[in-house]
């Protein structure tokens, strides 16, 4: 167990013994930890360590105790809409409807910035189509979400993230579906969103992009098991323990990856 | 970036193409209304010099076309509602219990006051209406206390259901208890747009009105809820508050409809469905349009109704749901065949 100690000034949020339940059964027990300004943490655990619990909590969706603090206020201060400007949350399999075209989807991502009924304004058109434009489906802008392949449709809903342009971005499996081409280019996304000072949190399946962030929370039935740089060997201990050593992490090409151990271990 | 708005301003079009046809369609069907009925175009054409003439088109026809445009309305908008809030295509305006509900606060009152739907009088018509809609009130407000609010769809759902069933046994007890009400009731049951009157029509104007302005206030919730419901809280609406606010709205709409022209079956489920297979809008804009749609959809229906078999009259409920079960599996199929022909 090692935490980060580290002055509360230098944290975007920092949450404190967060507890959550879901359906009366605690899938957090007591998570404290800080996250910078201007870096990528990724989120990695088994099925059920209660990641995705985790950004709920985070996106004010999930009602927990314990304290988070987001730039240095209680995040409960915050109003719903003013929460829902600085923090946007992409949810896991959320059932979108079918017959959206692609741009009023992306669109819906402005609401928080956008009076109550007065529909779009100029920024919100040139912040839909920055969105658009970086996840590259401009051109499906007039298809409807429904003609859409399943990895075009990750991409239209990154869109819909991006378009908030929150300082704290949560996204729970952003790759799901992406082949490789447009895995890179979310990479490359995410390090230009950092470099503009906003905090990501993913949460990752691919350990191997997991390990490409700046930091890492490794979770475990509900609790934080470490916290420490991408880079640091003592997370990668923490990672292969956390895995039951079915991976282990190593160097290829200048970049760490998890090499999955399929033989050679006792069950 | 202009480029952003230009793309925008033309997914508006095609749906206001629409309200536009549909509006024109609505005038010439009242046009047509006005001219229907057993003394046919002579009472129109007679209009400046008979009387008699006169008052068949003014106190029978017209209220009656009217009438069934604003009890479609109500219908088509509520239909939408449903659909959007229930994130459900086979959401109708009646799953609350409040299709149950009306049809027994009917019964009883013709059970207790013996006030017949062919009442042309001003209370016995309120009293009838009143009774109506207190039913579909008191079901819905059943509704949701046994769902425990609205927050849990599903819940909601069921609740509806077990409400309905009570409801319509309790309704079918008073008929079996007082069977004279049987005929009257059953007009009702099925549906009419024959006891219209012009009191009716401006009570059904006020709510089309009033519903209209609150789904349009609640409508971004609406669309919010298309993204699936913890990205709508996630984008910060008060989702609880206004959900609940659009289903008194929903509640309002179907109590007023049903308690004025009876169970008219399908025209809340087809209306958003028929918008939906012409133009593609956001979820706000369709309850506009499948208000418009009920609308036309009611009003054509009245309009067969009265001279498909003339002089005889069918009940317009029974070709409502003739005509809407028919569109409806032929747009499944259409569906289906669209399905195979894209092949996955």
């Amino acid at each position: 167990m090692s935490q980060c100690i580290i002055s509360p000034g230098e944290f975007a949020l920092q949450a404190k013994s967060l507890i959550a339940q879901l359906g009366g059964a605690p899938v957090l027990h007591g998570l404290s930890f800080g996250l910078r300004p201007g870096s990528w943490v990724s989120v990695v655990g088994p099925n059920g360590a209660g990641k995705s619990s985790l950004l709920r909590v985070l996106a004010g969706l999930l009602p927990c105790t314990g304290a988070v603090q987001w730039l240095g206020q209680p995040l409960q201060s915050f109003s719903a809409r003013t929460r829902a400007q600085h923090i946007a949350w992409l949810g896991q399999g959320e059932a979108c409807d079918e017959d959206l075209r692609v741009y009023d989807l992306v669109m819906l991502g402005r609401m928080p910035h956008q009076a109550w009924l007065a529909g779009p304004a100029a920024s919100d058109h040139a912040a839909v189509a920055r969105a658009l434009a970086v996840m590259q489906a401009w051109a499906w802008r007039d298809r409807l979400f429904g003609q859409l392949s399943a990895g075009e449709r990750q991409r239209v809903l990154l869109a819909r993230v991006l378009a908030v342009e929150a300082q704290l971005l949560l996204m729970d499996e952003p790759l799901s579906n992406l082949d490789p081409p447009h895995q890179a280019q979310w990479l490359l996304l995410v390090r230009a969103l950092v470099s503009q000072g906003k905090t990501v949190v993913s949460v990752l399946h691919e350990i191997s992009i997991a390990l490409q962030a700046d930091d890492m929370l490794i979770l475990q039935q509900g609790r934080l098991t470490h916290q420490g740089a991408c880079k640091e060997v003592t997370t990668h201990r923490a990672l292969e323990q956390v895995f039951e050593h079915r991976v282990r992490v190593a160097m290829l090409e200048g970049q760490w990856l998890a090499v999955p151990r399929i033989q050679g271990l006792e069950p | 970036m202009t480029s952003g708005t230009d793309s925008a301003s033309r997914y508006a079009k095609p749906g206001r193409w629409l309200a536009l046809a549909l509006l024109l369609l609505s005038a010439i069907l009242l046009l047509l209304g006005m001219g229907v009925g057993s003394t046919g175009w002579d009472s129109l054409a007679l209009l400046q010099r008979d009387p008699s003439a006169w008052q068949i088109v003014w106190e029978i026809r017209l209220p009656r076309s009217v009438g069934a445009w604003l009890a479609g309305a109500l219908l088509g908008l509520a239909g939408a509602l449903a659909q959007g809030l229930f994130r459900n295509p086979l959401a109708d305006p009646y799953l609350l219990g409040s299709a149950s509900g009306a049809s027994l606060g009917v019964a009883l009152a013709m059970a207790m006051w013996g006030v017949s739907p062919l009442a042309t009088q001003w209370l016995a018509l309120m009293g009838l209406s009143g009774a109506a809609f207190a039913g579909a009130l008191l079901a819905v407000l059943l509704t949701l206390l046994l769902a425990q609010g609205v927050q849990q769809t599903l819940r909601l759902l069921l609740a509806g259901v077990v409400v309905g069933v009570v409801l319509g046994a309790l309704s079918s007890l008073v008929l079996l208890l007082v069977p004279g009400i049987m005929q009257a009731m059953q007009s009702f049951m099925l549906g009419s747009t024959s006891f219209l009157a012009w009191p009716s029509c401006i009570l059904m104007a006020s709510v089309v009105f009033l519903c209209g302005l609150l789904a349009w206030l609640m409508s971004p919730l609406l669309d919010a809820l298309a993204l699936g419901e913890a990205t709508a809280q996630s984008l910060g609406l008060p989702l609880p508050a206004l959900r609940a606010g659009l289903v008194v709205v929903l509640a309002l709409a179907t109590g007023t409809a049903v308690a004025h022209t009876g169970l008219v079956a399908f025209v809340g489920l087809a209306a958003p469905h028929l918008v939906r297979s012409l133009v593609k809008t956001t979820p706000a804009r369709l309850i506009g349009l499948a208000s418009l749609c009920g609308a036309v959809l009611l009003q054509a229906a009245d309009l067969l109704a009265r001279s498909l078999m003339a002089p005889r009259e069918l009940p317009v409920g029974v070709l409502t749901a003739v005509l809407g079960g028919v569109y409806l599996l032929w747009l499944m199929h259409g569906q289906s065949a669209r399905r195979r022909g894209s092949g996955a």
